[in-house]
């Protein structure tokens, strides 16, 4: 297979795993399923995973996509340093986090889909990967007040109106519209 | 407006329509099911049910592209509106995909707080209260019960067929669908790819789920004897005598997901039965030519092979990879002897197949040294239409000019080599691209055609205009100097080449005023952003008289 970055799609199917997991503990907690204790641990444990999982990392190969407004998230996340940098405590996060919901029906599936997203995440970090923060770059000042006068940085390459002038009888064959009208005996 | 609904009306008919099916089947199940009248959790579990079991008939049927490519022709000659609808066929199967995994959720939840109930049932040792006494109906015999949680375990889904194959098959969507994202999609193709093939444990799961008969009615013959209408408020009495309500008698209810996909399922095992049989057949490489800025161009000849214009295929190569194939646009058009692609060298596979072309020797190449490839299709796509109209704009951005090639080719043999009588009478074409290099072959194309249309005295039959979008200043210090040579600095053509963007208002309001009372059919080949700027200019510049069609390549 091409290069794969792994924890591009451990991070796509841990956020999901986490929303299935907050939802089977909603619907534990709103039934008041026996056993209903696992599934407020499973709510707190899928919005949990969620908001680590939101922002996306920086990818090795190519142009990354931000999920909208995740810069927020991304800062935070990027707060706890080697943390959440290292995959590998990821995954036995992930795996740690996963267990309590396989003792109820409502949360079980959340709990299968959360160690599958762990596993992924183990196969990333034993390739090398590690969470990177998509950053915005900074822009240098522009300078402000003087663009009138200055010319524009990069304009179409004609030269100017004078030259660009055609004769009143090529202007069918000319390319550009004359900036000026034109008369025959000019 | 007129427009618009000529545009987008049969999409929204289609979807419309589906929709529309959707709730009498969920309805109808509703009220059909219901352990007493007033707990409905498995009317909202039967519900869904009966919808996954109509969406997942239809999400088969937009993948099978070789069947979608015969209907194509077959209805072309009908109605070419209904025709370009199947062009969208990949985003109606987004549609129901998503819809699947909605019913998918509602169906898992409802079933939870069944389960829940059930198992209140069991427990709640009371001969008043109707639950109990239904769920002790066939304690004896274990035949005719009605309750299938017929012990206390919770876990109890495991150990049943259907709770099984709802765990594996839900599993097997969640993977389908996190591999599936736009992100995963475009960067990584090959795990979406081979992860999608779930759909196969998928399939097989849904129709084994129903086997178990876990989902228990009233039989046909106690529902003669035993009316549930009358008799649910008085059952105390059952079965004693003298009331006129014997004890109910229950047993499973036969799958019946098998009736709804066992059609499709054959028309997927065909297609793919057809795209192995396309792959077999033999294809030769007739010459590869390497052209500057990494393209490599490769003319293949196969037995029995047709093509209509713009249309693309997929080539695999198997001593590269054996999985993977590939689409790529027909450059050559349907009036030569062999069939070509230009390919850009891109990624692993691209480049894997310019080494094993030869790309890197310089020495000329025995034919059998080249590499076997397999190529399936043709496949159809917009461009097909470009014929039925008689003034067309044709807009390519970068690459997407690829299929315009083939287009230009065969409009070019229709009109001088073959002097059929053409429905097409004036092409406009654009080409906005960042840096001609990328594309110079295609620049002799055009160069090649200019010249012979001047020869011809048709000179006004084909106006084109090429766009740059980008350039470097030191680039642009040339152009200034030379813009006034015949030919073009950049392309060698005799129509200047123009910088930056088109004024896509100007241009439809000139074509519009020259051809007043025409259908105009606009093809483009490019980015989303630019696909939406032009849909809107067909959309406000279709007036009394001129027609604007829209319609878009996808790859």
């Amino acid at each position: 297979m091409g290069k794969i970055e792994w924890a591009m799609w451990a991070n796509e199917q841990a956020l999901a795993a986490g929303l299935i997991y907050a939802t089977g503990g909603i619907v534990g907690v709103a039934g008041q399923f026996r056993g209903w204790q696992f599934a407020a641990f499973g709510i707190a444990a899928g919005v949990f995973v969620c908001l680590l999982e939101y922002p996306r990392s920086k990818r090795g190969k190519g142009t990354s996509v931000e999920r909208t407004g995740q810069y927020c998230f991304t800062v935070c996340v990027n707060a706890f340093g080697p943390l959440t940098r290292n995959y590998y405590v990821r995954a036995f996060l992930h795996a740690a986090l996963c267990v309590p919901g396989g003792f109820m029906l409502a949360t079980v599936l959340g709990c299968v889909c959360l160690g599958i997203a762990s596993l992924i995440y183990l196969s990333a970090a034993i390739h090398g990967e590690h969470w990177e923060p998509i950053l915005p770059r900074t822009e240098p000042p522009k300078r402000v007040g003087d663009s009138i006068k200055e010319p524009p940085q990069n304009p179409p390459p004609r030269p100017p109106p004078e030259l660009r002038r055609k004769k009143a009888d090529k202007l069918e064959t000319a390319a550009y519209d004359n900036p000026m009208s034109v008369t025959v005996n000019e | 407006m007129g427009n618009f609904a000529a545009n987008e009306g049969l999409s929204i008919f289609v979807i419309v329509s589906y929709e529309m099916k959707l709730s009498p089947v969920s309805m109808v199940n509703f009220h059909s099911f219901s352990l007493s009248p007033s707990q409905h959790a498995l009317s909202w579990a039967r519900a869904p049910a009966a919808c996954l079991n109509f969406n997942c008939m239809l999400i088969l049927l937009p993948v099978c592209r070789n069947l979608l490519s015969f209907l194509r022709g077959s209805i072309q000659y009908c109605s070419r509106t209904a025709a370009r609808q199947l062009d969208r066929n990949l985003t109606f199967h987004k549609l129901v995909a998503y819809m699947i995994a909605l019913h998918t959720a509602i169906h898992i939840i409802a079933h939870l707080f069944n389960f829940e109930r059930f198992m209140d049932s069991q427990l709640m040792i009371n001969s008043s209260y109707l639950p109990y006494v239904l769920s002790q109906i066939g304690n004896n015999d274990n035949r005719s019960y009605l309750n299938p949680i017929r012990t206390n375990e919770t876990v109890m889904m495991f150990t049943t067929i259907a709770g099984l194959t709802g765990v594996v098959i839900t599993l097997a969507l969640i993977l389908i669908i996190t591999s599936s994202m736009e992100v995963i999609r475009r960067s990584y193709f090959e795990v979406f790819w081979f992860t999608h093939h779930l759909f196969i444990v998928f399939f097989i799961g849904l129709v084994l789920h129903g086997v178990g008969r876990i989902v228990r009615g009233q039989t046909i013959e106690s529902v003669k004897v035993h009316k549930p209408d009358e008799c649910h408020s008085r059952f105390e009495d059952w079965g004693k005598n003298g009331t006129d309500c014997p004890e109910p008698v229950f047993a499973g209810n036969p799958p019946m997901t098998w009736k709804w996909v066992v059609g499709p399922m054959i028309l997927y095992v065909c297609e793919r039965l057809v795209r192995f049989y396309r792959s077999q057949q033999k294809v030769v490489i007739t010459k590869v030519v390497m052209h500057p800025s990494k393209t490599l161009e490769l003319q293949m000849k196969k037995k029995g092979f047709k093509m209509e214009v713009g249309q693309y295929v997929f080539i695999k190569c198997p001593s590269i990879s054996q999985l993977e194939w590939h689409p790529f646009t027909l450059t050559s058009a349907p009036e030569e002897d062999h069939l070509s692609v230009h390919i850009r060298i891109v990624g692993d596979w691209t480049q894997a197949l310019y080494t094993a072309c030869g790309g890197d020797k310089t020495v000329v190449q025995d034919a059998w040294t080249l590499p076997k490839v397999a190529v399936d299709g043709p496949f159809g796509t917009a461009s097909e239409d470009v014929f039925r109209y008689e003034v067309v704009m044709l807009v390519g951005a970068g690459i997407g000019v690829t299929p315009f090639a083939s287009v230009l080719k065969s409009v070019w043999y229709k009109h001088v080599q073959e002097n059929k009588n053409v429905f097409t009478k004036k092409i406009y074409f654009y080409w906005l691209c960042p840096e001609t290099q990328a594309f110079e072959w295609f620049a002799d194309l055009l160069q090649s055609l200019e010249r012979q249309m001047m020869e011809k005295d048709m000179s006004d039959f084909l106006s084109y205009n090429i766009y740059l979008t980008r350039w470097k200043d030191a680039e642009a210090a040339h152009f200034r100097v030379q813009y006034e040579a015949e030919d073009d600095p950049i392309t060698g053509l005799k129509q200047k080449t123009r910088y930056g963007k088109p004024n896509w208002d100007n241009e439809f309001s000139a074509i519009a005023t020259q051809h007043p009372g025409s259908k105009v059919g606009v093809f483009l080949c490019g980015p989303t952003a630019l696909a939406t700027a032009l849909g809107k200019q067909c959309i406000s510049h279709t007036e009394s008289g001129t027609e604007f069609i829209f319609n878009k390549e996808n790859f």
